[in-house]
This record gives structure tokens, sequence and C-alpha cells, in this order.
């Protein structure tokens, strides 16, 4: 037998065991969370591993009747789809002109918007503050969350659009337009349909970003515009142990986009790794 | 039909200015502990009473004083009242971002207990109204340490409570000795080792506000810490810090915790005593003192409104209030605050801690000495000190995890402390 067709059995069941390891363990933290926001209060600290115990659906009854869950998921609802629109229409446009029509420059803009995300958050937050509250006034807005959200996601939703357009081929484009289609119909009846898939899960990723961003949903909020980080962010305690209900509200915050997630697979496999999964 | 249109949107709008105009709203920012979230549900009375609608905002403690900061920083207006602690309101009361608060005959000031009023005022004038109180007290297990023969007393030796860790540590068993903050942080690890050093004789700054890390009272005070807890400590200390220990209290694997008094409310095992806390030959800052308490930023529009709400919740009345209140009781109202608190029989007869509590409450000295030339106990009322806590909180921890010895991480304490008072003008 060739050391060939050894190492070929070995990887046959070596990198199937490696891979359900390590999704196993990335996957304990999710599970242990749910499981804990079933436990009460003083079942969730218990230093040993508690798997069996009595469950309790209390934690996800105080979350809804005293913290005011579905406000926060509202909002977080309302700012995550809008925002993802917004950036879709300014992303759109903006990675097919450098995708079909590049100038000189176009590369430099890519790696200079890519740069705005190397930022610090944190070196901006006086300023923002000063800005959206004592000047534009839009603190605590829907507005300014859906904002500052599309400007935070804008250079990868440029990125990965950008590279979904560059694999579609300009013969394509330039037959349509001999062919006289206008760039609206370039647009409709040929890009948009060929990069379909490409745009679904820059749209998913794009979602997932904006409902999953903490820094200036929380710093930017008081109650009216508030989302789900805040409410996560409002049950840590320093003299108080609830990791019960802290759980209830992780769990209900993630789980929407968990169950999203896993009915968008294939796109979200496909739209992190930019497309070089078809 | 647009003018139609136009006409029902300025109806609407005028219809919603209306409403707002009629009921004043206040959105109140909160730490997240149980007896803030308890108000939440007893206020609803309050609401009831007078009409005010009341917004909360519960925030975790960094993110709290963070976002209170910037508020106050840029003019205010987001919130109408804050929820600070003991080493802000000083500070920010002499700096004008927060109103002062003056109330009615009826409030009693001066049943308030001393040392947390000294503690929020600034010139004699209260700048915050505590909401709930704590020092720090040792809470022993005394089934273990009869067993083991050994006994535990108020403001003790530090030997003492060494031989008393050694005698009840048995870590086969699952038993640690003493169980104390290692978690880095300025409110963390380093409100307990501020403590040992004070004990000891140290402090954080000289009377020039040089910062005095190096001293050898403080040499002594962190190697004693360092043995004590890493010899009958749980292993992985350096993690364990309020809550961490509280869980492993409650397991019964703690001998002795030497933490808030807060925490005496939260036990839940068989056996616990309770004594003041030990030192080294001064009992001067051996034990801490930190109210969370309530205040208005002056930007507020809303002041006088936030203010008759600040003097209801932290009155005798909100006290019976939570007492009265069906789903809460005696053991539910927020302690260290009042004197009056501590009178209610029906209080002393669910809280064993309560005599406890008032006498490490009102030992506590957060007066500036000569020993100690600054304001605060287990801090320093300046704007600088979180900054100079968490570098030494860092150092602390690296020296209890092994990574540094005692003497290193002193020195590097001493340097960053010495870089970041220097920088802010001190010296």
């Amino acid at each position: 037998m060739s050391p060939f067709v050894r190492s070929s059995r070995f990887g046959t069941f070596f990198w199937p065991i490696l891979a359900w390891v390590l999704a196993l363990l990335f996957f304990f933290p999710i599970f242990w969370m749910v499981l804990t926001s079933f436990k009460t209060d003083a079942d969730a600290v218990k230093p040993e591993f508690l798997f069996f115990f009595t469950p309790t659906l209390e934690n996800y009854f105080n979350m809804t009747e005293n913290y005011d869950y579905w406000r926060f998921a509202i909002n977080s609802g309302i700012t995550s789809v809008f925002a993802t629109l917004f950036t879709l229409s300014v992303g759109v446009p903006a990675a097919y002109a450098m995708a079909f029509n590049p100038s000189r420059h176009t590369k430099d803009i890519l790696v200079w918007m890519l740069s705005t995300k190397m930022l610090p958050a944190a070196a901006v937050l006086y300023p923002m503050t000063f800005l959206t509250k004592n000047m534009l006034g839009l603190f605590d807005t829907h507005f300014l969350v859906i904002l500052v959200l599309s400007l935070i996601n804008l250079p990868i939703v440029i990125w990965m659009l950008f590279t979904y357009f560059k694999e579609i081929p300009k013969e394509i484009i330039e037959a349509g337009k001999m062919d006289g289609v206008s760039f609206w119909g370039e647009m409709g009846d040929i890009v948009l349909p060929l990069a379909w898939g490409g745009l679904a899960s820059t749209a998913l990723l794009c979602f997932i970003f904006c409902w999953n961003e903490a820094y200036w949903t929380v710093r930017l909020t008081t109650t009216d515009a508030a989302t789900l980080s805040k409410l996560i962010e409002g049950n840590r305690a320093p003299e108080g142990l609830f990791f019960g209900r802290l759980s209830a509200v992780s769990t209900a915050a993630v789980g929407p986009i968990v169950v999203l997630g896993w009915f968008c697979q294939k796109q979200l496999v496909r739209g992190l790794t930019f497309g070089a999964v078809k | 039909m647009k003018t139609l249109r136009l006409s029902g949107l300025a109806m609407a709008v005028a219809v919603g200015l209306g409403g707002a105009a009629s009921a004043t709203e206040l959105t109140i920012a909160i730490v997240n502990n149980g007896h803030m979230i308890n108000m939440q549900k007893v206020a609803e009375v309050y609401t009831k009473d007078t009409g005010v609608k009341l917004n909360w905002v519960s925030l975790e403690e960094g993110v709290l004083r963070e976002q209170v900061t910037s508020d106050t920083a840029t003019g205010g207006g987001q919130y109408d009242i804050i929820n600070i602690g003991m080493q802000e309101a000083p500070i920010w009361g002499a700096a004008g971002w927060i109103e002062p608060l003056n109330f009615g005959a009826s409030y009693d000031v001066n049943d308030m207990l001393p040392a947390i009023r000294n503690g929020l005022s600034h010139n004699g004038t209260l700048y915050a109204a505590p909401f709930y109180g704590e020092s720090s007290m040792v809470m022993y297990r005394k089934d273990l340490t009869d067993a083991a023969g050994v006994s535990v007393r108020d403001n003790d030796t530090w030997s003492n409570i060494k031989a008393a860790a050694a005698a009840i540590h048995n870590p086969d068993a699952g038993i640690y000795g003493a169980c104390l903050r290692g978690k880095p942080g300025w409110g963390d690890n380093m409100a307990f080792i501020t403590t040992v050093v004070n004990s000891f004789g140290g402090a954080w700054f000289d009377k020039d506000m040089r910062p005095t890390i190096d001293s050898q009272q403080w040499h002594d005070a962190i190697n004693f810490y360092v043995d004590l807890l890493g010899n009958y400590g749980p292993p992985g200390s350096e993690g364990n810090s309020f809550n961490e220990i509280l869980a492993l209290y409650n397991e019964g694997k703690c001998g002795m915790w030497i933490d808030a008094t807060i925490a005496a409310s939260f036990l839940e095992v068989d056996g616990v005593a309770y004594a003041q806390s030990p030192n080294a030959g001064n009992p001067v800052g051996a034990n801490w003192l930190w109210a969370w308490a309530m205040a208005v930023p002056a930007g507020s529009p809303n002041a006088e409104e936030s203010k008759k709400f600040i003097e209801w919740a932290t009155s005798k009345d909100y006290i019976k209030a939570v007492a009265n209140h069906p789903e809460f009781g005696w053991g539910s109202v927020p302690t260290g605050t009042r004197s009056s608190t501590y009178a209610y029989p029906e209080f002393q007869a669910v809280a064993g801690f309560a005599a406890a509590e008032m006498a490490a409450i009102e030992s506590a000295a957060p007066e500036a000495t000569d020993l100690k030339p600054y304001v605060g106990v287990q801090f320093a009322a300046i704007p600088e000190f979180p900054e100079v806590g968490i570098a030494v909180a860092q150092e602390m921890a690296a020296a209890l995890s092994g990574a540094k010895s005692v003497a290193d991480a002193l020195a590097a304490s001493q340097k960053a402390a010495t870089a970041i008072m220097s920088e802010a003008g001190y010296f």
C-alpha cells in the first residue's frame, strides 16, 4: 500500500474528527449560555459544571416583564435593517464603479477605505458625543444609529461587493452595451442577477455586523434608540450574581441572528470567504 | 389632499408636543445591582402619585462611569439623575458638574450615617444622596474555626488571621482558608489591597501627592497579601473578585472572606460569623467605605423634579416602601445609609449582619490625615486615581500569579504612578 493511500485513509477519518472537535469547542460557550439561561441565579454560579438541574423560565419572564426586551429588540431590528439597506444603496454603485470603470487611484481608494477601520473607536468617542449631542441634536435617535452603523460597515461592504463584481466577465457588460442596453438595464438585467449570491451574502453579513455592534450603540443611545447590546451591557453586575438573567438576555439577543444564520449558511460562508467558495 | 395630509401631520405633532409638555419624564442612569433593580418596581408608586414618568437606563459600572463622564463633560442633558460613587461625588461637586442637594426638614439629613454623608460632600455641601452604602468586614465560617480550635476577633491582627486561615485550609476537602480579591481593577483587587496597605501604615501618596508605592509599608503589606492568598487561597485567585468569591463561598469552599459588607446579605451557607477588619497595628483605613448615590447633573433641564425624586428615593419613607412592598420586605431594604434603618426590629430580625455592618461603616475613616493626606479609604478622591489604580492593579495581579516578584511589581507600580501624577501636574 502506498504512503499516499495510507495518508488518504488517515485524512478521511482525521480531518472530519478534528473539524467536529473544533466545531464543538467553538459551539460550547453558546451551548453553555443557553443552558445557563434556564437555571436559577443560584444554580448558574455554581463553580462545578452543572448539566442536570431543574429548568426554569423565570429568567425569560423576568427579561420581558422587567427589562422591556421587545423595545430593545425592535430597535435592533429597525436600525440593522435600515443600516443594511443604506449601506448597500451606497456600496453597490461605489463597488460597481471601481470594478468596471477603475481609475489609477482605485486601489488607493480601496486601501484608504479599509484603513478607516484601523482607527480605534475610543479615539473619537468624545468628538462623536459632542457633535451628535451638542451640535446636531441627534443623540439617542434611530437616524444616528443607522448612520453610524452604515458608516462603520461601508468599507467592508464595498470591498466584498468589489470582489464579487470583479468576478463578472467584462465581456458580458460590453456585449450588453453593444446591444444598446442602458445603464439601469445593465445594472438590473446583467450585473445584479449575476452578483445576486454575493449581494445576498454581503447584505446578510452587514445585517449581522449591525445587529452585533456594541461600542457605539451602547454609547450613543440612552432609551429611545437603545438596542439589544445596551440591554446586555446593563445586565452585567459587579456586586451580585445574575448570570442566569444575563444568559437569558444574551440568548434572546443572539437568538434571531443565529436562526437567520442557520437558514442562510451557504450565503454566509460565501460571504465570509469573499466569494472563494461557490 | 396635500393640505389635508399636512394638517393631519401638524395636528399629530401638536398633540405629541402637548402630551410631552404635560408630563415630566426623568431619565435615570443606574448601576446594575439588586437594590437599584428593586427601585424600578418600588418607584411605580411615585409615578402613580406624582405623574412623573421614570425612564431607567441600567448600565455596567465601567460603562456607567464612562457615559456619565462624557455626558457631564459635554454639558449634560442625556440623564436627569445619575448613579455615582464616593470617588466621583466630591470631585464632581467641586468641579460644579453636579448640583448641590438641599432637602426639607422631613428628610432628616442628620439621620444619614456621618461617614457616608461626609464622603458624598464637598466643603460641607451634600452633592449626592446615598442609595446604599457599604464598608468591608470579615465574614468567616465559625463552624470551621471552632472545629479547628482557632478564633477570629474584631480588629484582629493579620498574623492571627493568617494562623486561622492556615488552620481551616483543607484543599483536599475543597475548603480554602482565605478567599480574597485578586482580579485586577481599581475597584476590584485594589479596594482590598489598599485597606491592607493602610493597615500596615502605608498610603498611596505623601503630602506632596508623590506616590509611595515603593515604601516599606507597601512591601510588607503586599508580601503578606501574596503569602496569605497564595498559600491559603483558592487556585486562580488572580481572576477572583466579588462575584467569583461569592459563588465559591456559597459553595462552602471559603473559610474566610474579607470583602464588602453587602456580601453578607447574599450569603446562603450556615455558620457564618462577622468580625471587624484586621490590621497590622494601624486600624485607620483598614476597612473601606463606599456608597452608590444619586446625583443631578448640572445640565439637567429637570433639576427640580430630579431633586424631588432623589429626596423620595433616599428617604426613610422609601425604606418603608421597600419593606412593605409585596415582592420585597425587610430583607431587601437598602442598607448602609441611615441610622434609623438599623433601629427597626423587623430589620434586625432578618439581618444578622446589621450590627457588624453599621459598626464597620461608622468606623471607616475617609477623611485626610497626616498619614494619608487625601480623602478616601480604598481610593484617593482625585480624578487621576482610576488610572493609577488600574496600572497598579495589573502589577499586583502579576505578583499574585507569580509572573513577577513583589519587589518588581512594586517598582513598576511606583514608576507608572509617578509618571501619571507627574503628567497631571502634581509635581
